[in-house]
């Protein structure tokens, strides 16, 4: 049976065992008077059977068809004699899909030789097995766990606090996806890193200035697949979200400054979902103007005042990757400059400053550690996003602080790096990962300290 | 007493420079917002300006005469004879006649007016109506696109550079006759993806969105609405919930992309699930998506008052009675607006969906959560990397479908707020 049918079984089942447990608490309460005499409403009990009917049998599904092609792939493989047995991880997943398109019928067995044929047959029957053990384990632990909790069932039994129990139980593991993501977050970079300095020394990757995992550059390096200085990538990285953060800063705090000081309730709410609108716009959005409008009007502007400009110019990207970071500075600028107290506003207006002296000397410095924070998360974002410079910015590494020319970041080469063809061993493949653990750590800093300053601020007033 | 008589014609003094001052200091405010509502404005108008013309088809209206002798065919219904037969010589015969002035070289000019795929279009029809053959019909075609966008953009010449200066004046021609016209493109909203512009459409992107979107939708928010539960209501004060609490925080931060290794390494290389297909995208996408269902979540259940708390304690409900049968309702409207917001958030998603192999040249809708299939931002990404002008046009046209999606969701979550939102 495939997984959903089954799934859909097991839920039909569950609600079987409900109107079952139902049934018999009621039948179990007549004859003492009622159902009063329960310690559980009959519904409790109900959703008691429900749960052992159906708990057990979902956790099992649920493991068996996560596991199940990597068990029957293993087996498949170790099943192949000496001489065809794979000696990387590429190879082997080159392989397994041969066999696969060989069992499902894409492609003729003549094609193939005798032992990958045979590896196809065994494919099929271990994966027609396969479902029948599943099919028949899931149904026979629903009905014998389903059966178990319906014939335990007694007036004394207190089924709402089981059923509490569970259902806290599911939320508690609910909240837990969140430390699994981290985990899963960080073991995934952090085992493919450590693979990629098995082959890559970890002083080139770190102080290398040179980024050309394409080419081989020299002969007699281990990896024989290029050069993986990530210097380049680093400097791109910081030029494009430099500019980015020049142009949002200025921008994001006068809003927010103006806004929250100056503007009237209508310019206010009108201005303000506008301007939160530019956050909402997805960044494929940005990256779309950013490689066909802005990146060509400055190539087209910059000669009129003397300049060469490429026509992949980090300034297109990080001017479009500007704008779209203006919502977070205005939005969290405004949030802490509300935040100062009003005392202290009237205080330095009753001194006769004017408005814009009181913001520049009273509220703006004491503001200014929510503002950092803020900055910082802007910052933390423009490092970290992707599509406008895969769209806008180039391919090249080059080592320049010109935002005219032509550089790359750190979220291209993933990118790239990762899309299409790929082996999963190679050192490219791998420097990918190195490259997001980078970013993952970086990211994690400064959004760390972003949020330590913005709370830390935040206990000075409360 | 001088002196204070002095310091105030001093203060005085200062005064208008201290206006100048302010009034400047307010004009860089605005301006700031200008640029900001600016750019806004320019981008929105740039878009539309590039994709309107992408709502529009151009389609040839000619006089097919479905000659046997030409095409070869003489039964329409016998799959060997269609096989063989010319289903393209009787479109450039027929565009031929229709402008008097081409001659026999011509042919390969000819042809390139009508879209690659009209023949297929009369090989279809005529399988569908046999006696059709050796008569002389009215048909139209869909014009090919270099003629689409020369039609749609007569005024700038950056969109007649693929046509010689012959077939221009063709397709003027043919214009003023007004066998060529521009339409409605129904195509772009019933089509997948396409290697001809003019063929393309976003319905594949579409039905793979929704699907991609339903996984999340579904994993996201009862995993968020129970993680926010359990942590507003059930949570002891201890390390472990610090840490999901800290966790959470820095994974609203954590860049996309960031999410896209994890689906690539975990979902697909350690699961062996298959890339590029709806579910492992609703799988990463819902990762993405909890931090902010779950914040969001959270604030809806702090803003129920402790008095419905308290009555409910004070009749003898149980901790998860109160929860489930008080609480739970009355949170509700605030966290599905905050679902939707994050749910928005998802569908405009494109960088971890490239890493799991969604940036296939998908052809056919998918029909399942198994089947290789798109997204509407990756195809705008994929459209927006060709050369071809009609396909940029097409990009601009799928942005603005995808922004009226996202403001859609954003309209449903407002009205959602001010409909079911109880101040308390």
């Amino acid at each position: 049976m495939q997984p959903a049918n089954l799934l859909l079984l097991t839920i039909v089942l569950a609600m079987v065992a409900y109107g079952l447990g139902y049934a018999r608490s009621r039948a179990l309460a007549a004859p003492l008077g009622g159902v009063r005499h329960l310690k559980s409403l009959p519904g409790y009990y109900g959703v008691r059977a429900a749960v052992w009917c159906g708990l057990p049998a979902l956790i099992i599904l649920a493991l068996w068809a996560v596991f199940e092609g990597k068990v029957i792939q293993m087996m498949v493989i170790g099943s192949l004699p000496a001489d065809v047995v794979p000696d990387s991880a590429g190879e082997a997943s080159l392989l397994m899909s041969r066999i696969q398109n060989v069992a499902n019928g894409s492609l003729p067995p003549a094609m193939v030789d005798g032992p990958v044929a045979g590896a196809a047959d065994l494919l099929k029957s271990l994966q027609a097995q396969s479902r029948t053990y599943m099919t028949g384990l899931v149904i026979s632990v629903a009905l014998l766990a389903g059966f178990l909790g319906w014939i335990r069932i007694r007036p004394r039994l207190n089924a709402r606090k089981q059923v509490e129990a569970v259902l806290r139980g599911f939320f508690f593991t609910c909240a837990g996806v969140a430390i699994l993501t981290t985990a899963g977050i960080v073991f995934s970079v952090a085992f493919e890193t450590f693979r990629f300095f098995e082959r890559v020394p970890f002083l080139e990757f770190f102080f290398g200035t040179s980024w050309s995992p394409q080419t081989a550059l020299r002969t007699d390096q281990v990896a024989a697949e290029g050069a993986f200085g990530m210097v380049p990538l680093f400097t791109g990285t910081l030029l494009i979200s430099a500019i980015a953060l020049l142009v949002a800063v200025p921008v994001g705090l006068l809003s927010a400054i103006y806004l929250s000081e100056y503007a009237n309730k209508h310019v206010r709410s009108v201005a303000k979902p506008l301007l939160e609108m530019l956050a909402g716009i997805p960044t494929v959005v940005y990256g779309f103007f950013a490689a066909l409008t802005v990146a060509p009007f400055i190539a087209d502007l910059a000669p009129a005042i003397g300049l060469e400009a490429s026509s992949q110019s980090a300034l297109a990207a990080g001017l479009v990757m500007g704008i779209m970071i203006i919502p977070f500075v205005s939005s969290l600028s405004d949030d802490v400059i509300n935040a100062v107290p009003q005392t202290m506003r009237d205080g330095s207006l009753a001194l006769g400053a004017t408005q814009s002296e009181t913001m520049v000397k009273v509220i703006f410095p004491a503001a200014l550690p929510g503002i950092m924070g803020g900055i910082l998360l802007a910052a933390s974002r423009a490092i970290g996003e992707t599509m406008i410079v895969v769209m806008a910015a180039g391919l090249a590494a080059n080592l320049t602080a010109n935002p005219l020319e032509t550089v790359t970041t750190v979220t291209v080469q993933i990118v790239t790096l990762l899309t299409g063809d790929q082996e999963f061993d190679s050192a490219k493949t791998l420097a990918a990962f190195a490259l997001g653990a980078m970013l993952f750590l970086s990211t994690l800093l400064l959004n760390v300290v972003a949020l330590k300053i913005v709370r830390k601020y935040r206990e000075q007033y409360d | 007493m001088t002196d204070q008589t002095q310091q105030a014609e001093r203060v005085r003094r200062s005064l208008k420079r201290r206006y100048r001052k302010e009034s400047r200091f307010r004009a860089y405010g605005m301006l700031a917002i200008a640029i900001a509502l600016g750019a806004l404005a320019v981008l929105f108008a740039d878009i539309i300006g590039k994709g309107y013309a992408g709502f529009l088809k151009t389609t040839i209206t000619l006089e097919v005469d479905l000659d046997p002798e030409v095409m070869y065919l003489d039964d329409p219904t016998d799959p060997k004879q269609v096989r063989m037969a010319d289903f393209v010589a009787p479109l450039v015969a027929a565009a031929d006649d229709a402008l008097p002035g081409a001659t026999e070289e011509d042919q390969d000019a000819l042809r390139r007016l009508i879209n690659p795929y009209a023949s297929t279009e009369l090989r279809a029809a005529l399988e569908q109506n046999p006696e059709w053959m050796g008569t002389t019909r009215t048909m139209t075609f869909l014009a090919h696109s270099n003629v689409d966008v020369y039609v749609k953009h007569e005024d700038d010449a950056a969109y007649s550079i693929k046509l010689s200066e012959q077939q221009q004046a063709w397709v003027d021609d043919l214009v003023e006759r007004g066998l060529v016209d521009t339409s409605f493109n129904d195509v772009f909203f019933t089509n997948g993806d396409s290697r001809d512009p003019a063929k393309a459409g976003v319905l594949g992107a579409i039905v793979g969105s929704l699907l991609t979107m339903i996984i999340t939708l579904l994993l996201s928010f009862p995993i968020g609405v129970a993680a926010a539960i359990y942590l507003e209501e059930f949570a002891p004060r201890n390390k472990i919930t610090d840490f999901i609490e800290v966790n959470i925080n820095n994974l609203a931060a954590v860049p996309s992309i960031i999410f896209g290794l994890l689906g690539l390494a975990v979902f697909i290389n350690l699961f062996g699930m298959p890339r590029s297909v709806p579910f492992v995208g609703g799988l990463v996408l819902t990762l993405m998506t909890l931090p902010t269902i779950i914040i969001s979540s959270r604030a809806a259940i702090q803003s129920v008052p402790p008095s419905i708390r308290e009555a409910a304690e004070g009749v003898g409900a149980s901790k998860m009675q109160v929860v489930l049968h008080h609480v739970l309702p009355l949170a509700l409207p605030g966290m599905m607006t905050g679902s939707i917001i994050g749910m928005a958030q998802a569908l405009g998603e494109t960088a971890p969906l490239l890493l799991i192999g969604m940036v296939a040249f998908i052809v056919d809708p998918p029909t399942g959560f198994f089947d290789a299939s798109t997204v509407l931002p990756v195809q705008v990404f994929l459209w927006a990397g060709s050369p071809e002008l009609a396909f940029i046009e097409r990009a601009s046209a799928a942005i603005m479908v995808l922004l009226a999606f996202l403001m859609s969701m954003n309209a449903l979550a407002i009205w959602l707020r001010k409909r079911l939102e109880r101040r308390w």
